[in-house]
């Protein structure tokens, strides 16, 4: 490692981009297409999440950021180089790692004595349909059954080439897991020793948990009224 | 089977000329090579495997066989009575669940996820709910006498769900009693359990910020009763295996899965402690107030189905245990957050048709505020908004740990919720635990994890 360890502290840099705001939703109650006259349609709001977290982190989760940089140092990489953001929210800590470094990341989460991650409970599938050129996360949370404590790290992949690494030749726990979130989501997980479809019929089309595939659902009437099907209702974005 | 005369309606479409012996159990050619289908009495023609090829007997094992635990589908792969693969076919029960809760408030999906794990459904709503809470940031604001039946409700719900696990593993390896005397002391949990959420099962009783209910009158004295006589009942069933020879024979040894093993595969729960690992989420990150409470986190260092029976035992000691402190702890109060922004606006009542909203909210919404009725409309159609952002919660579930993933987008709705659910994970352990060891033994190993397919597949 070649940068000095003073500045190898500040995880996030002052440059780092912030998040990007995921959706913005206009008006309410899925109206727009009528005259609205309910003042409701010139409603805007920007979902944003958390922003990037910034040192001191607080707490235990500064040991960990310190003992991840001190571990990846051994790989050539340092945390800066790993990391795009570390996001603390609800007493829980992110790590958004760079794909490329994924797989020496969690190695290390596993091996390195000081982490000691010795649990992988799996990953999750999140499909961010307005995140340009980052739409599909796959979000793993890992246990330290020895420190007592939990992480989350999480990857990003394009719309267009849904592809993160596979870390079930880490944590083999991941299997079904990584298949889970390849069924319902087509995030393609390399280097995964068999990845099929595992909730869904073999040959089954379509990826259901993505947010463009549709709910499904018919219409009921009810004494004389008609309800929409739960994805055709208002909402109230 | 040469006086069978047959003609193939349509022609020899398996391209083999076969079928013309016998005409339901014919062997035919693939690209995966030469096919049997036994029917009985044809051993001859199969027992010799052919030239070149190794013998494989597939066997499928469900999935609809009763020892499989609901729709569990086993692909075991055989030579003679040891089964050389053994892989699971999952899915069946697939319902959707997750993609349904991205169309409902956050307070209705405690509906869908009570009908995940079945035999959980407590488990699933606090997990769920706890998950909530956190990106809510009301944990603490829950009130102590919600926390407190929460965790007699989630108790309550452990003991019936080992029962559930012990009676049919019992069945399913030939102890009859222990399933009959499983289902009959289960009956005395699901009666408390009905007496406090109204249902059976499927209760959708822990909603975010409290519980549906309060305990109704009389109710704390008719637990203290069932707490007090369970002990006797439940044990019927170790004084008939815990040292019995045949039930040791055949549960000791079998469906081996070691710590190092459990760790690799994420085990969690009763399987993880029966390799000597004390490890409970209820221990180690305490949550609803668990860190008030004394009890023992039972552990076993045999590593098979046995221990796994042991554990399971002894939970459920425990588990009343736990019950009858939080009896103890009961104050008067409330079971819903203050925050009238994000608590339910009523609570249940029976009435004369049925479980419903106490008629008191009833008189006070319909005739003496008129605000009071906007706010209910509001808060049961709209719901409340949840800050955008991603939490994880972790629970003890009778299985091991119950993940909830939960993705906000700052709106009424989840964005993403994502179950891990115990039963899912561990199932992965099916060829650890099965490869090498007999046929019969699978159904021993299997019934230890005790999947149940409703969280599997969910």
């Amino acid at each position: 490692m070649t940068e000095n360890p003073q500045t190898a502290i500040d995880v996030v840099p002052a440059n780092a981009p912030t998040l990007p705001v995921v959706d913005v939703r206009k008006g309410m109650f899925g109206g727009g297409q009528s005259g609205d006259t309910s003042g409701y349609g010139g409603v805007v709001r920007r979902v944003e999440f958390p922003a990037p977290a910034q040192r001191p982190f607080g707490g235990e989760f500064d040991e960990i950021a310190d003992e991840l940089d001190a571990a990846l140092a051994d790989d050539g990489l340092s945390l800066d180089a790993a990391v795009e953001a570390v996001v603390i929210q609800a007493g829980e800590i992110t790590f958004h790692v760079r794909p490329e470094h994924l797989l020496a990341f969690v190695t290390r989460l596993r091996d390195e004595p000081a982490l000691r991650f010795e649990i992988c409970t799996g990953v999750s599938g999140v499909h961010y349909p307005h995140m340009a050129g980052r739409e599909f996360h796959a979000v793993w949370h890992f246990l330290s059954i020895t420190h007592n404590r939990r992480i989350r790290v999480e990857v990003s992949a394009p719309a267009q080439h849904p592809h993160v690494p596979s870390i079930v030749g880490v944590y083999p726990a991941d299997d079904w897991h990584e298949r889970e979130a390849f069924d319902m989501f087509g995030i393609v997980f390399d280097g995964h020793p068999g990845l099929t479809r595992i909730l869904m019929p073999d040959d089954w089309v379509g990826f259901p948990q993505r947010k463009d595939y549709p709910l499904g659902g018919i219409p009921v009437e009810y004494k004389g009224a008609t309800i929409p099907p739960p994805d055709q209702r208002r909402s109230y974005s | 089977m040469a006086d069978v005369t047959y003609e193939e309606p349509y022609g020899d479409v398996l391209g083999d000329d076969s079928s013309a012996d016998d005409i339901y159990a014919g062997t035919y050619d693939t690209t995966e090579g030469r096919v049997y289908t036994v029917t009985g009495a044809d051993w001859d023609s199969v027992l010799a495997p052919p030239e070149g090829e190794k013998e494989r007997v597939v066997v499928n094992m469900g999935p609809q066989h009763p020892s499989t635990h609901g729709v569990l589908r086993l692909i075991l792969e055989l030579e003679g009575e040891t089964v050389t693969e053994a892989r699971c076919g999952i899915g069946y029960l697939h319902t959707g669940i997750e993609k349904n809760l991205e169309y409902r408030t956050w307070t209705q999906a405690v509906a869908y996820v009570t009908r995940m794990d079945y035999l959980a459904p407590i488990a699933n709503e606090a997990g769920y709910v706890y998950a909530v809470e956190k990106l809510l940031g009301i944990v603490d604001d829950v009130p102590e006498r919600a926390q407190l039946v929460r965790i007699i409700t989630l108790e309550l719900n452990r003991i019936q769900s080992h029962l559930v696990c012990l009676a049919t593993g019992g069945f399913e390896m030939g102890a009859l009693t222990a399933m009959t005397n499983g289902f009959r002391d289960r009956e005395l949990v699901l009666d408390l359990l009905e007496m406090i959420t109204g249902l059976r099962m499927n209760h959708a009783f822990i909603r975010p910020g409290g519980v549906a209910q309060d305990i109704p009158e009389g109710g704390v004295a008719k637990i203290r009763e069932v707490m007090r006589k369970l002990p006797t009942q439940l044990d019927g069933v170790p004084q008939l295996l815990v040292d019995n020879g045949v039930w040791k024979d055949r549960t000791s040894g079998i469906g081996y899965l070691d710590l190092a093993g459990c760790m690799a595969l994420g085990i969690t729960g009763p399987v993880l402690r029966a390799a000597g690992l004390p490890y409970d989420v209820r221990k180690a990150q305490p949550y609803f107030g668990y860190e008030k409470f004394d009890f023992e986190v039972p552990t076993a260092d045999t590593c098979d189905v046995y221990g796994r029976f042991l554990v399971r035992l002894e939970e459920m000691n425990q588990s009343i245990r736990i019950v009858e402190q939080a009896l103890d702890m009961l104050e008067p109060g409330p079971v819903m957050v203050a925050d009238k922004k994000i608590a339910w606006p009523a609570q249940l009542s029976i009435g004369g048709d049925g479980m419903g909203n106490s008629l008191e909210h009833i008189r006070h919404i319909m005739g003496e505020s008129m605000e009071a009725l906007i706010h209910h409309f509001k808060i049961v159609t709209e719901g409340f908004h949840v800050p955008a952002g991603q939490v994880y919660s972790a629970i003890e579930a009778p299985r091991g740990e119950l993940g909830v993933h939960i993705v906000s987008d700052g709106g009424t709705r989840p964005y993403r919720v994502h179950f891990r659910d115990p039963s899912f994970n561990n199932l992965q352990a099916t060829a650890a635990m099965c490869e090498g060891g007999q046929v019969a033994d699978v159904i021993g190993a299997v019934a230890s994890i005790d999947p149940v397919m409703g969280g599997v597949d969910r």
